[in-house]
């Protein structure tokens, strides 16, 4: 996040990993074969459990009860995700989690710029107050939260139209709320400290022309913050859909649950079948890879501006 | 310390800081009641929304800690307060609860003396532009994307006693010297340990690489014009240098050794060697053994024990600002 804060709005990420800037230490022959060795190993060491995730997955469980899991015999086909697909309820699990992270990620930013925006344009007398609370929000164990939550759900009324159980809790939109209290700190916290490097004439000559402050918010600032709200989207994306805690405590009907909470009743029903188990494990695991195979930089860029975050 | 350096001097207010307060009130006073609507709006939705599902919440925790189990809050007047009682009866009677305590402080532990430190290493080693150094990387990340209970699934297919991949190159699978890594309560919370490591050692390791490319050049080379070695320019200079990122990263393991929790839930939902605090909270709200006190009381330690580490970090965070 350090380099975040600098104040050009083009695409801030020197820290994108891939470019050798020649910043590192020279180092001798010996180094560099230690170095390699010991990253190869640790690599190697790190590719294990997809790998084998990924192995399992391929074939059919009677082949690994006949062989052995550590075995190469029997045939290799893309039944468990078949399977696991179709018993599993992967789809409409997918289609929970879209319901529930779009929104969530939409809002959290909506929200988050919103706050950055007053604190880090204009001076008041509770802006470092706000930005705190704010903040400090973001780093509480959801554990903490876990039963007042809950009771305040069950007793915020809904008509029945809206919520099958009256209230909030078995809905998506009280999970969607959870997730937007709990995430719109971290992105308030990196939002304002990218607003705050932006040079205070852009908005000022803005006011002078009579500009509103929603026209300075909407037409000048936002469109500046375009790079780190990319890096912000990306990584919500994945730590709302990683979200486990939430959708466990708030959803009581399984076939509600998003993928990352669903999973785990996959786990509990076929106990005794790792290789749908891992075919489940990766079919959960495709959409945070696809987003990291396409928006690298992003997700990378993200992580390292935000820092702040467990 | 998120303000560096280069963002201080970018600061709009920074020509007018002798006058700051005076500066001020001139900008506000320059708004129009429209504008101070939308400012208000703007500021006033979040707030609440942040203060109804977070905070309000999070005291409202500590109030339920001091009620006991008769307390029917559906009712009015149904509360019982019961004072210290769940304090005392979880401190005293409640038997997982001082294995809790200690197996979070065992996890932070081991994730700050061993994880943390190999995250660095292998941000250090990265760091001097290897060949390749970009598939390294992406392998590191990897873990990083998937969520702590993914994680706990695929680590149990390393772990499973009959046919993971550990009992399998032992070859005990199958045998009656089968290992059950995450079953047997001496050794699965090591396991489980492993597990989260294995995303934790990347997440460092992208926060040190980007720190490592942020430190000046210039330094590195005066340290080395003096003589240091590359040991102890790391040490002395480069280390010293990141000292936000270090911040981060230490408050990043404290509040991950404190959340742990969806990887030995799905395991075993917390419970034969793998208690932890946030597990117990979830026990005692959800479930047959409902004791709505017992798991505020025990929710309002886990969060006395994270406000030790969330106001240091604060406090390093915003004392620059509250000075301008």
């Amino acid at each position: 996040m350090t380099v975040l804060t600098e104040p050009t709005g083009e695409t801030t990420t020197p820290i994108a990993p891939s470019k050798s800037t020649h910043s590192g230490p020279k180092v001798s022959r010996g180094g560099r074969i230690f170095s390699y060795s010991f990253l190869t190993i640790t690599a190697v060491l790190w590719m294990i459990p997809l790998v084998w995730t990924i192995y399992t997955s391929l074939r059919p469980e009677k082949d690994t009860q006949k062989y052995g899991y550590l075995s190469t015999g029997g045939s290799f086909n893309f039944d468990n995700y078949a399977q696991a697909w179709n018993q599993g309820g992967f789809s409409n699990y997918f289609l929970n989690s879209a319901i529930i992270t779009i929104p969530a990620v939409v809002l959290t930013l909506v929200f988050a710029s919103m706050v950055a925006f007053a604190v880090s344009r204009f001076r008041w007398r509770f802006n470092i107050t706000l930005l705190i609370l704010f903040t400090a929000g973001n780093l509480l164990p959801q554990q903490i939260l876990a039963a007042p939550l809950f009771q305040l759900y069950k007793h915020f009324e809904l008509p029945y139209s809206v919520s099958d159980s009256g209230s909030l809790l078995n809905t998506y939109y009280g999970v969607i709320a959870a997730n937007i209290a709990f995430q719109v700190g971290f992105c308030t916290f990196v939002l304002s400290n990218y607003m705050k490097a932006l040079p205070g004439e852009l908005t000022e000559a803005a006011m002078v022309d009579g500009a509103g402050v929603w026209k300075q918010f909407w037409k000048i600032i936002l469109p500046l913050c375009r790079p780190a709200l990319a890096a912000l989207a990306t990584l919500e994306v994945i730590w709302v859909y990683n979200d486990f805690f939430w959708a466990l405590l708030f959803i009581q009907t399984g076939d509600r649950l998003p993928v990352t909470t669903g999973i785990n009743n996959l786990f509990g029903q076929y106990a005794q079948n790792d290789n749908l188990i891992a075919a489940g494990a990766l079919l959960t695991a495709i959409p945070v890879l696809a987003i990291y195979v396409a928006l690298q930089r992003q997700f990378v860029a993200g992580l390292t501006l935000g820092s702040n975050k467990g | 310390m998120t303000t560096t350096p280069q963002a201080t001097v970018a600061t709009p207010s920074t020509p007018a800081q002798r006058s700051t307060t005076g500066g001020k009130r001139k900008k506000l006073r320059r708004l129009t009641g429209r504008d101070k609507l939308v400012l208000g709006l703007m500021v006033g939705i979040p707030t609440l929304i942040e203060l109804l599902l977070v905070w309000g919440p999070a005291l409202f925790s500590v109030l339920l800690g001091f009620t006991d189990a008769r307390t029917d809050i559906d009712q009015p007047g149904g509360v019982n307060w019961a004072g210290l009682d769940n304090y005392e009866f979880i401190t005293g009677e409640y038997p997982p609860f001082w294995p809790a305590v200690w197996h979070n402080v065992i996890w932070l532990v081991f994730l700050a003396v061993l994880a943390t430190p190999l995250g660095l290493f292998i941000a250090v080693l990265l760091d001097q532009n290897l060949r390749g150094s970009r598939v390294y990387q992406s392998i590191f990340f990897v873990p990083v994307m998937l969520s702590l209970a993914l994680v706990g699934i695929i680590w149990h297919l390393i772990y499973s006693p009959d046919g993971g991949l550990l009992n399998s190159v032992l070859g005990t699978a199958g045998t009656e010297d089968q290992i059950d890594w995450f079953g047997d309560s001496s050794i699965n919370l090591w396991a489980a340990l492993v597990a989260a490591s294995w995303k934790h050692v990347g997440y460092i390791m992208i926060l040190y690489l980007a720190g490592l490319k942020g430190v000046d050049p210039s330094l590195r080379e005066a340290a080395q014009i003096d003589g240091a070695n590359a040991v102890q320019t790391f040490f002395r200079v480069v280390f010293p240098a990141m000292r936000p990122i270090n911040i981060v990263v230490v408050v990043i393991t404290v509040i991950e050794a404190l959340r742990a929790f969806d990887i030995v839930y799905v395991i075993n939902r917390g419970t034969n060697g793998l208690e932890l605090l946030s597990a117990l909270v979830v026990q005692n709200l959800v479930g047959e053994g409902t004791q709505i006190g017992v798991g505020a009381a025990i929710a309002t330690v886990l969060l006395v024990i994270s406000l030790v580490p969330i106001v240091t970090y604060l406090w390093q965070t915003f004392r620059k600002e509250e000075e301008r």
